[in-house]
């Protein structure tokens, strides 16, 4: 705390004149050694938490072996004006010139405000969707179209399922949670026209309770594979593991923690995209705004298939795989229909991962049950 | 609904009450304890999750979940203390000191449990008490964890503790009159600091439940606010504790509703199922409460009546 309010003190300075700035350059403590970039990774959970913070984590820990680059990491940092803080003390204390920012809620007011007052800083947000027009040039946001590796943990899903019943877990009903859990249902039903995904929505990113409540209400209803979009997993691939049921992973690799029941998993590859920001900021090259990528791109991965798989799931998966990775493959086609009946994409119009149709999705499509609200 | 769909919601339910009631019952008797002495401990949550983080780290460390269940129950009377010794001393308000040491329990919890938010520590084992069925949904609702027992057991001695012994008596007089406690001659403070503690030790072997049974992990959102639930629940059972088991249940299936009806294709307004403990509680509170019967019941000592 006493540090944010030194940060504030000179900003006072700043104007109180010329020998107020003289001033406060001389108190500026700027640990940073002469051509180190100093890049700063806030997370809104735990950096282990086997899911959305620790994939983000595990690429900070990558760059660490960068030569000329230094790490900066905070956790738990809440979706408020603290981030602020918490990004204003990397920038002013430790001399950070490239920020990550990487939980949604970070983007809007408090990251665009930091990127207004600090112009000379890079400001890379996760998820947020950057417009030319509306935001800074020195702010910017990235993404993964993860929903293709829902697409095939769906497909290996599909091939795996007796029941014929799959489950997702799924924590908020937004486009991107609905992306995840239509891709999953097409995948699996592109196997078997009559598998059905039932969705629960638990209400918010981390309840572990109803995390794992749902999971053993879907193995109630014979439900035997399931997968999730929550903060950390976890839970729900423990207690599906206990339950005998399959599981396909989100976020990060889940392996470990279902020997028996892993599937396969939907993988952020964050790497990728923060080695390129970096080396752009190294180079003195421009930094790219607007950053979008897949698989082929290698934004995202799969994780490696488990014993379950079969061979026939595996042969379909990594053809499917393939074809995704020659660019422009369409989950969403049409004709498509919701889950009550209307038509969502019409006969002929196909939307590939890159469409931006698909980043405002608000229905469930045809076998999904359940409801958005 | 069809009636299967009503049989499967009906034996989520109870399974989700037998699942998930086990660390409201605790916290709620730690919490009746203590308030039966005269005092609130709002921290209890925090000795909610500080017992969580502890037994798992334990049970990861030695291998054996019941040390876990041990330490966590340590760990929490140990903040208990902390919170019993402050409050001995003059002016110091108990539910300010509460609300501190929930901070500082979670904090400590937080900070110490960084580690072991990803390593999976051994759980306890559950009593699989539905062999009898050939239903896969009753069997799993029945595979009821010994710490259930445990904690209906704790509840059946407290009441009986209160009702029939000397020790019982004393608690309830320093709960009830300081002066009468004077009078006779008691250590209110030392009393109440055991009573604290204890209730405390409680409140730990129920964090002990959630990070070695059900959800059976660590980490920070593991509480999500039970330990402060539970709070009020001693409130809602009349500062009895053969009645906490009984609410503490009624949570429980409350808290199964909102997913197992999501389940069975009842999909419309989960938000609104997930309210289900909250309006329950409301529910009964309003339905039970009387003019001049409202507090039957509490501690004349307390500070929520002065």
């Amino acid at each position: 705390m006493s540090l944010i309010m030194r940060a504030t003190r000179r900003q006072m300075l700043h104007g109180l004149g010329a020998s107020g700035l003289a001033l406060a350059a001389g108190l500026r403590p700027r640990p940073a050694r002469a051509g180190e970039l100093v890049v700063g990774f806030i997370y809104v959970g735990p950096k282990d938490d086997y899911g959305y913070n620790q994939a983000h984590a595990e690429a900070a820990a990558i760059l660490k072996t960068m030569p000329g680059v230094k790490i900066l990491e905070e956790e738990k940092v809440p979706e408020t004006d603290d981030v602020e803080k918490t990004m204003e003390s990397m920038i002013e204390l430790d001399g950070a010139s490239l920020l990550f920012p990487t939980s949604f809620g970070y983007f809007d007011p408090y990251m665009l405000r930091m990127a207004k007052k600090y112009k000379d800083v890079q400001f890379r947000h996760c998820g947020g969707l950057w417009s030319k027009d509306k935001h800074p040039m020195n702010a910017g946001s990235y993404f993964g179209y993860i929903g293709m590796g829902q697409y095939l943990n769906g497909i290996v899903a599909g091939h795996t399922t007796k029941t014929k019943k799959l489950g997702f877990i799924a924590a908020k009903p937004i486009p991107q949670v609905l992306i995840n859990v239509n891709s999953f249902a097409l995948g699996a039903r592109s196997v078997d026209p009559s598998i059905t995904t039932q969705v629960i929505f638990t209400g918010d990113w981390s309840m572990p309770v109803k995390e794992a409540e749902a999971t053993n209400g879907l193995a109630d209803q014979g439900i035997d594979v399931v997968t999730c979009h929550v903060d950390g997993p976890k839970v729900v691939v423990e207690t599906a593991e206990h339950r005998g049921m399959y599981t396909c992973g989100y976020h990060a690799n889940q392996a470990k923690l279902a020997p028996k029941g892993y599937l396969t998993g939907a993988e952020w590859n964050w790497i990728t995209v923060y080695k390129m920001f970096v080396e752009d900021v190294q180079s003195g090259r421009p930094v790219p705004n607007f950053v979008r990528g897949g698989l082929a791109e290698g934004f995202v991965k799969m994780s490696p298939y488990g014993p379950a798989v079969s061979e026939t799931a595996r042969s379909h998966a990594d053809a499917v795989k393939a074809e995704i990775m020659k660019g422009g493959y369409s989950v969403f086609k049409g004709p498509l229909k919701d889950n009550k009946g209307n038509q969502v994409i019409a006969a002929g119009a196909a939307y590939p991962e890159t469409a931006i149709q698909i980043e405002s999705m608000n229905y469930l499509v045809d076998g999904v049950a359940g409801s958005l609200s | 609904m069809t009636g299967g769909a009503l049989t499967t919601v009906a034996i989520a339910m109870l399974g989700g009450s037998l699942r998930v009631s086990t660390p409201f019952l605790f916290v709620s008797l730690g919490e009746c304890l203590t308030e039966k002495s005269g005092r609130i401990n709002l921290g209890n949550e925090g000795a909610l999750v500080l017992g969580a983080m502890v037994a798992y780290a334990t049970s990861y460390q030695t291998a054996s979940p019941w040390a876990g269940v041990l330490a966590g129950a340590l760990a929490g009377a140990l903040l208990g203390a902390l919170h019993g010794t402050v409050c001995s001393l003059a002016r110091v308000n108990d539910v300010a000191m509460g609300i501190a040491i929930m901070l500082a329990g979670s904090g400590l919890a937080f900070f110490f449990g960084k580690p072991y938010v990803q390593p999976s520590a051994p759980h306890l084992p559950t009593l699989p008490l539905g062999f009898w069925s050939d239903l896969p949904q009753v069997r799993s609702a029945l595979d009821v964890s010994p710490l259930f027992f445990a904690g209906v057991l704790a509840a059946i001695a407290l009441h009986w503790l209160f009702r029939t012994t000397r020790i019982g008596l004393r608690i309830r007089i320093v709960g009830d009159s300081e002066d009468a406690a004077r009078a006779l001659g008691l250590p209110i403070d030392r009393i109440r600091l055991v009573a604290t503690a204890v209730g405390s030790g409680l409140a730990g072997v129920g964090g002990a439940f959630l990070s070695l049974v059900y959800p059976g992990s660590w980490n920070e959102g593991l509480s999500s606010g039970q330990g402060l639930m539970a709070v009020a629940l001693v409130v809602f059972a009349r500062w009895n504790p053969l009645v906490c088991i009984a609410a503490a249940l009624l949570f429980g299936a409350a808290g199964a509703l909102g997913p197992s009806l999501q389940t069975v294709g009842v999909t419309q307004g989960y938000y609104l199922f997930y309210a289900a403990p909250y309006v329950v509680t409301l529910a009964i509170l309003v339905l039970t409460v009387a003019p001049g019967r409202s507090l039957r019941g509490m501690p004349g000592e307390l500070s929520l009546g002065k």
